[in-house]
């Protein structure tokens, strides 16, 4: 095999270590292997109350080992980068392997699939920002939202993060891929406090961008947090009635991460999913169109290749309604029956699974105002908790809390309430998409309305 | 008897330590660490019928820690040279900004832990991969054999062996050996169109041998298969608020969520928790006493010392309903001024320590748990959970069933499907309404997360009655 990538960046020498342990592993009896090493930086600040609480700062690395015996397979990690070290873990890993059951459809993919190209995304940043500007940054995020309003007299903080680091995937195909990513994220938690009774309510808001200068202000993100955890006082229970549910971005967004659940390939094998065998079928309503597209540039789940080294793309998931992919990698898909979709997820010490890369909903062309506005008495929701989701049945029940939509406007807000449904039902039941999609994680989605769930409370 | 860990098991001398802490020493840093851990992950997993995965991890690292009134300044690596000690100390230190201080930093002195509540031969013992492969194979012909309509079985068992040690700067060196193992199966059961899953599972500080222990891992599986089997028959759950009977045992998930989460004393300190200021008040029945324990022997949420290096204890968070205490670390202990009970836990190296439950649960009360079951006309009796949540500011939480029956005329009646319950940490225990003799502890599958933070705990209960909570079904 002489197809061999070189990248700019291999010049770290991990590139050289990967090719090491592939051919320790071939001695050592792999018929096939690959291998991962990850490295990375991260420097992450929270201030409390205007003063710094926490300070913390870390190099990490770590290498990820998963070798084949013909049909056998097993994976290992480690952060120990030693020669003794690194030829134990080539020999465990084989021993391993040798121990487990033969599974027919086990393997790296095909060589023809790997990924041709590398394209650069935009993932990576190289402003290294010192200490005291992080502290300047948590520190005016915080300061704004105290200022927004006098009831914010508390405060879990305000945190900035940066990290960086640099992943190399390499396999016996001689396949090898490397990228760096970075990402700087500020996210501000004030607590406002009820005058009278006392009461307390928390909320947050934050952002994360590959980019230090595409991030918002400080300041904006402070004042937002301080408006959201502002308007959840005086919060109260309401009457249990069934009634339509309008979702907020990030609740809306946590519906799109069920549907990429149950979309993902390891649980439709293992028919664990309440999406089993609806491939070519309607499973939305028409105006549900939703992509996982890898090579959107600057994107926070964008990478060149996938977990296995396929190159990422933009796949349709649903459109108008009909389920048209899943999300596979090449043992899913294999167990499927179906072509991986470059969907392979990698976390260092293990096998691959199914991960989305930017997963979104396609917006509509209402605001989310005047799709509250169409609600004569609802909810709408801006808070979910809890893990009452079954993803074999498709069956919903969490906490929530949000505010009550009396005459198409928002009357108050209330809390210590469920939402209950059956997610099969539930995503036929969308009858609206906002205009607002905002990316704020690997998983987003505009404002959605449900046309009709079980409000539990008094 | 526990031998002591010596730090040349990391490669490192009691000099250098000795050296990172007095680097550590400047005027207004108040306490400082170096954690040393070293920790061995071995998993393997079945499902469709063969033990396709077997993984197995390993990772050695330091962290060094400087705290200065309430400021905390950390660094961690995973390279343990004198060198990586010196600049992690200086990260850490960067906090203070003050001059080195006058008095030296005492030399810590090796201390064992004070207990031994998991003798580790068991966790020492090499277990073939052939002998994890095996058992597996036998849980999953148990369950299939147990009905029909098990169409596949997803089971995984795992263990990890850490070594740690702690040197402080109150002059404090001591280590611990803490072995950890779980079984978890899941079974998907199918009837034509229905489909429907169950799981079970169970562990602690425990080898090998504990799951083959009267086919202990054969019980497991039945348990597994059976809430599927159940779940087949169950109808939509009722919405609303109503009475509710929590079953012994894992149910216990409630204190956690309810109250445990909320007495830990970093949100009291920083008064961000719907307890904080509540010591001393009634918060609960006077049926209710609650504990946090961390020595029990094998337990999964047991440590023989925290990662500070102070002995666990147990400690009483609510006495006969009265709010007596807050779980701590030597952080928040020393900035309260309350003492310390052995519950400052991180993740591993590369976490910050924070106050953390161990085995959280209701001592047994009186009543007969027949009685608590005919005392309700119409409500819900709710035998196992998924996971739950909590906002700790506004105190309200959640946890999810998943086995659960309705109670018509004192009777257990049908199963319904999985619902969330919800309810107000500091007022849903004054609804506790009567208590059962029949404590039980969980088997031992609790992972608590906190601040991205996951550490093994324990919960238990006896049967309780709930005069009223919120069950968020879908029915009227």
């Amino acid at each position: 095999m002489l197809q061999k990538y070189t990248t700019p960046d291999s010049a770290n020498g991990y590139a050289q270590l990967a090719a090491d342990v592939l051919a320790r592993a071939k001695v050592c009896g792999a018929t096939e292997a690959d291998i991962v090493v990850a490295d990375g930086e991260t420097l992450s600040v929270q201030v409390r109350v205007g003063t710094v609480d926490r300070l913390t700062k870390a190099r990490e690395k770590r290498l990820g080992l998963r070798v084949f015996i013909g049909k056998r397979s097993a994976t290992t990690s480690t952060s120990d980068f030693s020669r003794e070290s690194l030829e134990r873990l080539v020999e465990d890993t084989c021993t391993l392997a040798g121990a487990v059951v033969e599974d027919d459809v086990s393997g790296l993919p095909d060589e023809a699939q790997m990924a041709k190209e590398q394209p650069n995304l935009d993932l990576y940043d190289e402003t290294v920002l010192d200490t005291e500007t992080q502290i300047d940054w948590a520190k005016r995020g915080e300061a704004a939202a105290f200022a927004l309003d006098s009831r914010i007299t508390n405060s879990e903080g305000a945190e900035f993060d940066s990290s960086s680091g640099r992943v190399v995937l390499a396999n016996s195909h001689g396949f090898v891929g490397s990228y760096k990513s970075s990402n700087f994220s500020l996210s501000v938690s004030p607590i406002a406090i009820e005058s009278g009774t006392g009461a307390m309510q928390r909320d947050a808001w934050y952002e994360v961008q590959r980019k230090f200068a595409r991030l918002a202000s400080a300041e904006s993100i402070g004042q937002e947090a301080a408006r959201r955890a502002v308007r959840r006082l005086g919060a109260r229970k309401v009457a249990t009635k069934r009634v339509p549910v309008v979702f907020d971005q990030e609740t809306a967004g946590s519906l799109l991460a069920n549907l990429c659940s149950a979309v993902s390939g390891y649980g439709l094998y293992k028919r664990a999913s309440f999406l089993l065998d609806k491939l070519g079928q309607k499973i939305a309503c028409d105006l549900l169109t939703v992509y996982d597209d890898g090579r959107m540039v600057g994107g926070l789940g964008s990478r060149p290749f996938d977990g296995e080294g396929l190159a990422t793309r933009k796949n349709t998931i649903v459109e108008r309604g009909v389920l048209k992919s899943y999300l596979l990698d090449t043992y899913s898909g294999k167990k499927l029956g179906l072509p991986s979709t470059g969907n392979a997820s990698r976390s260092v010490g293990e096998s691959p699974s199914v991960g989305p890369t930017n997963f979104y909903l396609v917006p509509g062309l209402k605001s989310s105002q005047e799709i509250i506005g169409s609600v004569k008495e609802g909810l709408y929701v801006t808070e979910l908790i809890g893990f009452g989701i079954n993803m074999v049945t498709g069956d919903y029940s969490r906490g929530a809390c949000g505010f009550w939509i009396e005459n198409g406007e928002l009357a108050y807000p209330v809390e210590e309430i469920t939402i209950a449904g059956n997610l099969k039902q539930m995503f036929k039941d969308i009858e609206a998409i906002g205009s607002d999609l905002v990316f704020r994680g690997r998983i987003a989605s505009p404002t959605v309305k449900i046309s009709e769930m079980m409000v539990a409370g008094n | 008897m526990l031998e002591p860990v010596q730090l040349a098991k990391f490669g490192v001398t009691e000099l250098e330590a000795q050296h990172a802490l007095d680097r550590l020493n400047v005027r207004d840093v108040d306490y400082a660490d170096l954690y040393f851990e070293s920790r061995t992950s071995e998993s393997v997993s079945m499902e469709e019928g063969i033990v396709k995965r077997a993984a197995k991890s390993v990772s050695q690292g330091v962290g060094v820690r400087a705290t200065a009134g309430e400021k905390t300044g950390f660094a961690y690596s995973d390279e343990l040279t004198k060198k990586d000690l010196e600049v992690a100390a200086d990260t850490a230190r960067y906090i203070a900004n003050s001059p080195k201080g006058d008095s030296p930093v005492p030399v810590p002195t090796q201390r064992r832990p004070t207990r031994d509540l998991y003798p580790i031969e068991w966790a020492k013992a090499e277990v073939a991969t052939a002998d994890r492969v095996a058992l597996l194979n036998e849980i999953d012909a148990e369950a299939r054999r147990y009905d029909p309509r098990i169409k596949n079985v997803m089971a995984s068992f795992n263990t990890e062996y850490k070594v740690m040690a702690v040197a402080t700067s109150d002059g404090t060196l001591v280590g611990d050996i803490q072995p950890l193992s779980r079984l978890q199966i899941t079974c998907i059961a199918e009837d034509r169109d229905n489909r429907q899953v169950g799981s079970f599972g169970g562990g602690g500080r425990v080898g090998f041998e504990y799951y083959r222990e009267d086919n202990r891992h054969l019980s497991y599986a039945r348990e597994a298969a059976r809430e599927a089997i159940l779940n087949l028959s169950a109808v939509d759950a009722p919405a609303g608020v109503m009475p509710v009977v929590l079953a012994g045992g894992w149910p216990g998930i409630l204190l956690h969520e309810a109250i445990g989460h909320g007495l830990e004393a970093d949100f009291n300190r920083k008064k961000t928790s719907a307890f904080s200021n509540l010591i001393g008040k009634r918060v609960a029945s006077d049926a209710c006493t609650i504990v946090d324990d961390g020595t029990l022997p094998f337990r999964r949420g047991s440590l023989n010392m925290d990662d500070e290096g102070t002995p666990t204890s147990s400690t009483t968070l609510i006495e006969k309903g009265i709010l007596r205490r807050y779980i701590t670390d030597k952080l928040n202990a020393r900035l309260m001024g309350i003492p310390l009970t052995g519950n400052g836990r991180r993740e591993n190296y590369q976490s910050v320590v924070l106050p953390r439950m161990t085995n959280t649960f209701m001592l047994a009360g009186e009543s007969d748990p027949q009685d608590i079951i005919r005392s309700v006309k119409k409500g819900l009796y709710a035998v196992s959970f998924g996971g739950g949540q909590v906002d700790i500011t506004n105190g309200k939480f959640v946890f999810s069933a998943s086995e659960a029956y309705l109670i018509e005329d004192g009777r257990i009646t049908t199963p319904v499907k999985g619902a969330t319950l919800i309810g107000s940490g500091p007022e849903i225990l004054t609804k506790v309404s009567m208590v059962g003799h029949d404590l039980k502890l969980d088997n031992g599958i609790g992972t608590c997360g906190k601040d991205g933070q996951s550490v093994p705990v324990g919960v238990g209960l006896p049967t309780i009655k709930i005069d009223e909570i919120t069950v968020g079904g879908t029915q009227r």
